[in-house]
């Protein structure tokens, strides 16, 4: 399939249309308000709200027996928001820490509702089929209604995310401050939850519950290694989402039988890989090139001193000292041929015989500027 | 007549975390235009104290009033500087954007910081000398840098009363001395600074009032009358065999002895 094919399909073709906008949708949301839930350290409470909102889609369903978009989704936050207020009441109320409070909730509001779904599906009745494409997700099944609907929810809960952004941002950073200042900082804790709530659920029918929490912390985390301000982040870990949605679908449709949800998952975990090796500053290889250029450095400033030392117990400055003395004063820290030769090219040192070097005056003068630098530092 | 006002009036304040009490029935009367320490050992209930103060611990009894108003009415004459710890510096932000956050509480809801916010921000970080950090971001800061971005970021919110919890917590000499100068040209225009406080020996330098604290309220009043070994050895117990070097005259910070954090 050439490319051209490609973007026709995107566009004309009703499935895939709908499936990448779906996908698209639930990108933007969850990486968007994902943001806010890394930065505050909950990620695994996305993964408990995700596998909690099964049991509200299914008593949804049994309650109505609709499958209509908007009363599971309903259902899917209710729950979905009870399981978090039971990781919170946990927390605050008995000992346990958050962490086996986070597994407690999860693992008893999932295996609630794998049992009310087994439940379902042996009903005598046609129209329980299909809720278990929750477990998985199967964004084949989505509609253009459903998409519509994920849409104009999601939109709303951006739009509230813009809205209290700086008090979103307070409760992130600094939520005692933010009490100090007379913001109510538990409802705004209640409120950004229940907007991330609305954001994993959107994304259920399409990655299902097992998967869904990958889309809330991966575009964030991605989103992080690129930048140093929130708002970046959050728009980076939008576009990061989304893009991850849209090629999950795309890949997912032109190869068959490759499962959509679980496709996206991937490409996001590709987006993760990349910028934990590539970004500047907070990547793998930047990290590894500052550490590789400290060393050296740290090797020939051991060297210029070692040089400096041996010359100020010689009158005559000129003087050769051999290498093997060099390597035996480096104890061992290696790099000496190397950090002579880097020295020469600075012109701090010079080559008197094949295997004698000796300081230079710049070199005498460098060394002693390093040596003022060390002094003033370990004041 | 408002000149007399106590700034800081706390009534029989009970701060209990489960069964234990962590403050018990404290009283206190700051007057107005005073730099006071809170001292006493790890565990008294300085930081709850403060917090009390400010609502952010709900205290099982009491009452507490700044200029004669209770704490809710009066929020705007208030500005805190939390533990430089208490937050995570490697969050996505700028210095400036940290400093203001001080802004916020008078901005009110929704609205956003603008070109004014801006200004007073800028202000605020020439008073601390980070001018030239506005635009840094704040996981490349320093301690003692960070601790002044939190020190400016309480000066935008222009308050009457400021409650700072160990502001010289790990800070190096140049921070603590700029930190000194700003407390007290805060007192000499009037404000009221209540410090939390680790370094006895800088005591009598640094404040002209101090609260010992430990559980009880073992004194409270100006350095001169309270700070003395007799009452150290109340809120401390044992456990100071330095403090009678208190006695004589302080030694400068630097050769301070610190009590461990």
């Amino acid at each position: 399939m050439d490319l051209l094919e490609l973007l026709r399909n995107l566009l004309f073709d009703y499935t895939l249309r709908t499936v990448a906008l779906g996908a698209a949708v639930l990108g933007i949301v969850s990486g968007g308000l994902g943001s806010y839930a890394v930065l505050r350290k909950q990620s695994l409470l996305g993964d408990a709200i995700s596998h909690a909102a099964l049991p509200g889609i299914a008593i949804a369903f049994l309650l109505t027996g609709s499958k209509a978009p908007l009363v599971l989704i309903l259902g899917a936050v209710i729950a979905g928001w009870l399981g978090t207020l039971g990781v919170m009441s946990i927390v605050n109320s008995t000992r346990v820490k958050d962490d086996s409070a986070l597994g407690l909730v999860l693992a008893v509001f999932f295996g609630f509702g794998l049992v009310l779904l087994t439940f379902i599906q042996k009903m005598p009745n046609a129209a329980q089929a299909g809720l278990d494409k929750f477990l998985f997700g199967q964004a084949a099944t989505l509609l253009e209604r459903d998409v519509i609907t994920m849409a104009a929810i999601g939109t709303l809960a951006l739009l509230t995310m813009l809205m209290f952004w700086k008090e979103f941002k307070l409760l992130s950073f600094d939520p005692e401050f933010g009490a100090s200042l007379g913001f109510p900082m538990q409802a705004l804790d209640i409120l950004l939850i229940t907007l991330l709530v609305v954001a994993i659920v959107l994304g259920l029918q399409t990655v299902g519950v097992v998967l869904m929490s990958a889309m809330v912390v991966a575009p964030a985390a991605a989103a992080r290694q690129w930048t140093d301000r929130l708002g970046i982040m959050v728009g980076l870990a939008a576009l990061f989402g989304a893009l991850a949605g849209v090629s999950g679908a795309v890949i997912s449709s032109s190869t068959a039988r490759l499962p959509t949800g679980p496709t996206i998952v991937l490409c996001i975990s590709a987006i993760v890989l990349v910028s934990m090796v590539l970004a500047p500053n907070r990547g793998l290889i930047w990290h590894w090139v500052r550490r590789q250029r400290n060393r050296w450095r740290l090797r020939v400033e051991a060297v210029l001193g070692d040089m400096a030392l041996l010359a100020a117990q010689h009158d005559d400055p000129g003087h050769g000292h051999s290498l093997a003395a060099l390597r035996a004063m480096s104890q061992g820290r290696g790099g000496v041929a190397r950090s002579l030769e880097k020295l020469e090219r600075r012109g701090w040192v010079r080559r008197v015989s094949p295997d004698e070097w000796a300081l230079t005056p710049n070199g005498w003068a460098a060394a002693e500027r390093l040596l003022e630098q060390h002094e003033e530092t370990s004041v | 007549m408002s000149n007399e006002a106590k700034a800081i009036e706390v009534t029989d304040l009970t701060v209990a975390y489960r069964e234990r009490p962590v403050l018990w029935d404290v009283d206190l009367d700051v007057p107005a235009g005073v730099l006071m320490a809170v001292v006493g050992p790890n565990g008294a209930g300085k930081t709850t104290l403060i917090k009390a103060i400010l609502g952010l611990v709900r205290p099982a009894a009491g009452q507490i009033l700044i200029y004669g108003q209770p704490y809710v009415d009066q929020r705007r004459l208030v500005g805190y500087v939390p533990q430089r710890g208490s937050v995570d510096w490697d969050f996505p932000t700028n210095v400036l954007d940290v400093v203001m956050m001080g802004r916020y509480g008078t901005l009110g809801w929704v609205r956003r910081p603008g070109q004014a916010e801006r200004m007073m921000a800028m202000e605020a970080l020439e008073k601390v000398g980070m001018r030239p950090f506005a635009d840094r971001q704040i996981s490349q800061l320093s301690g003692g840098q960070q601790q002044r971005v939190f020190l400016a970021r309480a000066l935008v919110q222009d308050a009457h009363v400021y409650f700072m919890d160990e502001p010289f917590q790990g800070v190096d000499a140049t921070t603590e001395r700029a930190i000194v100068t700003l407390l007290q040209e805060l007192r000499t225009t009037g404000k009221t600074v209540v410090v939390v406080h680790h370094d006895l020996q800088t005591v009598p330098e640094y404040f002209d009032w101090v609260t010992l604290l430990n559980v009880r309220r073992v004194a409270s009043g100006p350095v001169g009358e309270v700070f003395t070994e007799q009452n150290l050895r109340l809120a401390y117990g044992g456990r100071v065999a330095f403090l009678s070097r208190d006695s004589q005259p302080v030694p400068g910070p630097e050769q301070g002895v610190r009590t461990p954090a």
